[in-house]
Parts: structure tokens; sequence; C-alpha cells
């Protein structure tokens, strides 16, 4: 569990970070978002414990993690597996090497190490890469080695800065399936910090947007999609306007936000009987948030009891973004 | 006229002469690389960016290293007399040039190897302090192990400068293949000598050249990449 209180942090008259508070429960995925220059990198640096902020708290496990120096910041450190943007693995030395050396750092002994690195590699898919040298890797497989490297050491906590950015569609998911399995396999923590909205809806419970150093939206990815106005679910759900549809033609016009197999797959036709009203689907669509379906979708309803069918869609666990037509506060 | 010195003479004389200059020119590599790769890491780990900066530190240690550098070796060779005296109990013959040589020779291969080890990728060095690595550790198996191939090198272009300077070791009495060629052939107008001292000097300093070439390219495992 991380947990960053009001952190700040500036470089030479630069407020890169401006009082960023956000938590990351155990066991789940946070993706850091937000436009160029926002302050993602320098977060992940300060959680890294690659910088120190100016002011504020980093709690690991409870533990502030900001002040601490010599053995005591190795040992942090330890606790921290670290993706860095870019490059990062060791030319000299084979992926199995690459491996090894947070395992070298914490003074494990070689047996130990060897059958480690073995289980990191399996867990990475690249266990007939051990003897390659970063050379012979392609940009996924070397990713996938510097995961494999942050989670040696048994971390609580897997940070990855901008994981997937120098990699095609494909390669791409081969990461974030990896650092999947490393929630889901070991219980890890992660912290991803990332520019593409697609990382976000593949493997992030909770979202965080970051804007000029600050927090402007944290939450569940699921909670904030249902938001009308959040950012989330503009940026992760299907167009509902695509279309400029003739909104004389219905009593109502309303945009609802589904989630789930449950919700996505009957509540409209529930509804439609329940309350006789005839429901069209005029713009919008489906689409997956990790393993979720979400449907987004603008509706088009005739009928004398078109309000209570709305009333009860929300009622129902879908949220009812937009009267467009009608009397407003039918949104729930 | 007198008549040319003969071959088997030549030899002996090249035998002789080769032994001075490989054990002056040698024993000063050690030293120099035993005391400038420290100084070199040093001065990597004080700069800006470095994994320990010390502004202060990094500009005493750079002033120095550059005021060696700048320092001309026959100078250096006079200039060190007394210090040589003190280390090897004696101012003349081969090893008292070791002193000058190898002093000359460290801020030499210090600058080399700071400027060497500024190239290891600080994503790379970063990667290996977020395992919560040691210094000394990302030192050795980061910093000079990633670097290894270009070290080689560099110890390599040391041990080229340093037979240069070694010509000069004839000053203060320390023979080898430089002195061999200026005082029995240059002086004495010797051509035989002179001319095959020059190509023998050719020959071996091509040859260590290759050696430290060979070596380095046997430490670099990206050779194998299949690209
Ligand atoms: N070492 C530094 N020295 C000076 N300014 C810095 C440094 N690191 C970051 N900054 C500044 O802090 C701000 C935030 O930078 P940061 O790298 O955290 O942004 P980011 O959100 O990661 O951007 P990007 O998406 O482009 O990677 C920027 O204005 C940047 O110029
Ligand atoms: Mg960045």
């Amino acid at each position: 569990m991380i947990t960053v209180e009001n952190l700040t942090k500036s470089f030479q008259g630069v407020n890169a970070l401006n009082g960023v508070t956000l938590d990351v429960e155990a066991g789940t995925v946070l993706g850091v978002v937000g436009p160029s220059g926002a302050g993602k990198s320098t977060l992940a640096r300060c959680v890294a414990l690659l910088e120190r902020p100016d002011s504020g708290a980093i709690r690991v496990d409870g533990t502030d993690i900001t002040a601490l120096d010599g053995s005591a910041l190795r040992a942090a450190r330890r606790q921290i597996g670290v993706v860095p943007q870019g490059d990062s693995l060791l030319r000299q030395r084979t992926a199995a090497g690459n491996i090894a050396l947070p395992l070298e750092s914490a003074g494990i002994p070689g047996p130990q190490r060897r059958s480690r690195v073995g289980e990191l590699l399996d867990l990475v898919g690249l266990t007939d890469k051990a003897a390659s040298y970063p050379d012979q890797l392609s940009g996924g497989q070397r990713q996938r080695i510097a995961v494999a490297r942050a989670l040696a050491a048994n971390p609580s906590v897997l940070l990855a800065d901008e994981p997937t950015s120098a990699l095609d569609p494909e390669t791409t998911g081969s990461v974030l399936t990896v650092l999947d399995r490393a929630r889901a396999e070991l219980g890890v923590t992660v912290l991803v910090v990332t520019h593409d909205m697609g990382v976000v809806r593949k493997i992030c419970d909770d979202v965080a947007v970051l804007e000029q150093g600050r927090v402007v939206e944290h939450g569940k990815v699921l909670d904030l999609v249902g938001d009308a106005g959040s950012r989330t679910s503009s940026a992760l759900l299907p167009a509902v306007d695509l279309n400029p549809i003739n909104e004389s033609s219905y009593d109502r016009v309303a945009d609802v936000v589904l989630v789930g197999f449950a919700a996505v797959g009957a509540l409209l036709p529930e509804a439609s009987h329940r309350f006789g009203v005839e429901l069209n689907i005029v713009g919008g669509g489906l689409t997956r948030l990790g393993e979720t379906p979400v449907a987004r979708f603008r509706l088009g309803l005739n009928g004398e009891r078109s309000d209570s069918a709305l009333e009860w869609i929300g009622e129902a666990g879908g949220a009812v973004q937009r009267s467009l037509k009608g009397p407003q506060g039918v949104a729930a | 006229m007198r008549s040319a010195t003969p071959w088997s003479d030549v030899l002996s004389y090249l035998v002789e002469a080769t032994g001075e200059t490989l054990y002056m020119v040698g024993v000063s590599t050690v030293i120099a690389t035993a005391f400038g790769v420290p100084l070199g890491v040093w001065l990597q780990l004080t700069a800006k960016g470095g994994l320990r900066p010390n502004a202060a530190v990094h500009r005493v240690l750079g002033f120095i290293t550059d005021l060696g550098r700048s320092m001309p070796f026959i100078v250096l060779l006079v200039a060190l007399t007394s210090v040589t005296r003190l280390i090897v109990g004696g101012s003349i013959g081969s090893t008292a040039v070791i002193v000058p040589l190898a002093v000359g020779a460290i801020p030499f291969v210090g600058r080399l190897v700071q400027n060497i080890l500024s190239e290891v990728h600080v994503t790379v060095v970063e990667a290996a302090v977020t395992t919560g690595a040691s210094t000394l550790r990302i030192v050795r198996s980061v910093l000079i192990r990633e670097s290894l191939p270009a070290l080689i090198n560099a110890i390599g272009v040391t041990v080229i400068a340093l037979i240069g300077y070694s010509a000069m070791a004839g000053v203060i009495g320390g023979g080898g293949l430089g002195d061999l060629a200026i005082r029995e052939g240059y002086q004495r107008f010797n051509d035989r000598i002179l001319w095959s001292t020059v190509a023998w000097l050719a020959v071996l300093t091509t040859l260590i050249q290759l050696g430290f070439t060979r070596a380095a390219r046997a430490s670099d495992r990206r050779r194998h990449a299949t690209v």
C-alpha cells in the first residue's frame, strides 16, 4: 500500500509537484496520467527514491520513506521495484544476469539467486531468453526483463514510468500482461505512469490525473467512468454524439453508462419491458475496461413512463448521465 | 667511416633496450591504472549528475588532474628527482624513470576513465540505484563492467603514450628503446641502429595495440548480438 501526502517538489523555481496526495491500495494498479510536464515522472522518481521531495510524505505500508539515508534507504529501495523510463538493462549482462542484480544487492547467495531468476523468467515468459544479451532482445522483451528485474527482490510495490511508450500495440499488450500478472500472482501494489489511456483501460483499477503538479482527478476507474464530467470517462468511453440524431422523434434522450456484464446485458431490455417504453440505442457503444464490459449509450425513449424508466436504470446501477430532453433532475 | 655494427650486436642492443622499455612502461602502467582508475571513478562520482555529486571535491580533483596533465613529461622527469630518490632509493636508471612515468600517467588515465564512465547511460545507473545496490557495487558491476571494453582500450592508449614518454628516459639514464635510438643511433650517426630501433618500435606498438584491441573485444559481450 502506498500513500502520498501533500508532496511538493520544485526545480529552480519550476513547481513540478504542488501538493500531490493520493493512495494506492495494496494489490491494486494505479495509473498516473496527465499531459506532458504535469509532473508524472517527478512523482514516480520521488516514489522510486531517486528524487527527494521538498515536503510531504510517501508511505509504503505505513512507513515514511522520504527521509531515509544510508543502508535504511537502500533497504527501502529494495521494497520498491522500479521499471525506469527507457532502456535500463546492463548491456554486458545476460537477461538472467540483469534480473539477478537486485538479488546481488540484497546479498542473496548464488543457488537461491538462480532459482529466483528462473521463477521470474517464467513469470515474464522469457525462460528461453535467459542467456541472451539485451542487444539480442526486442524492445518488448527488454521491457519484460526490466519488469522481472524490478520484481526480483520481492518488493511490495512496483513502479513503472511509461513502460510501453516506445512499443507497438502488440508488444505493449505483452508488457501490460506481465504487469497484470505481477499484481495477480505476487500481490504487489502497482503504480504505472503513462500518457496512454489504453494502459489505464487494460490494467488499472484506479486512476489519478495530474495537471501542473496537482491531482485533478483520482478514483476507481469504474466509478469515474460513470461521472459524466470526468476526464477519465471522456477518455475511455465510446463517444455518443458522433451521429447527430433527430431528438424531436423521441420523448426523452439520455446518455447512460452501464458497468459490468449484468448491467450491459440486461438492464435496458428490462427497463423497456417494465415501464412499457420504446427504448432505442441511438449512439455510443461498448468497450472493455480490464475484464469488465462497459457501455455508454445514447438512448432515445418513447412512452409515457420514459422518466420512470430512466430513474429505474439509475437506481439499478446504471449512471444516467444526462437527460438531454425533458425535466432536469432525472439524472441519477 | 667506421664499418656498420654487426646485426648480431644490433639484436642484442634491441633485446636489452626492449627489456628496459617493457619494464619501465609495464610497471608504470600498472601503477597508473591502480591510481588512475580510482581517480577517474572519483571524478565521475562527484561530477554533476554523478552518484555522489560534490562540486567542491570535483573541482579540486579536476584542477589537480588537469595540472598534472598539462605538465610536460621532461619537466616532470627532472622535477621529480628528489621524490624519486625517496621512493626508489636512487634517481637514475630504469627504476627511477618509473616514478615520473607513473605520476605523469595517473591524471591522463583519470580523465580517460572519467570520460568513459560518463558514457554509461544515466537510466542504467539509476536502475541499479533503485535495486538498493551500494555505491561500491554500482561502480564495480555497472560503471566499470559496462565500460570494460573502452577501459581496456584506454589502458592500451596509455601504454603507447608511455612508450613515447619513456623515450626521454635517457635523460636520467633509464635506457630503453627511445634512448637506444637517440644515443646509439642518432647521436653516433649509426643509421643501422637508428632505423632498426624505429622499425622495431613500430612493430612493437602495433603488436601491443593489437593485443589490447583483442582483449577489449573479448570483454565485450555485445559482440554476440545477432543484429
Ligand atoms: N531535473 C529537473 N530539472 C529541472 N526541471 C525539471 C527536472 N525534472 C523535471 N523538471 C520540470 O518539472 C516539470 C514536470 O516534469 P516531469 O518530467 O515530471 O513531467 P511529466 O509529467 O513526466 O512529463 P512527460 O509526460 O513529458 O514525461 C516540468 O516542467 C519539467 O520541466
Ligand atoms: Mg515523464
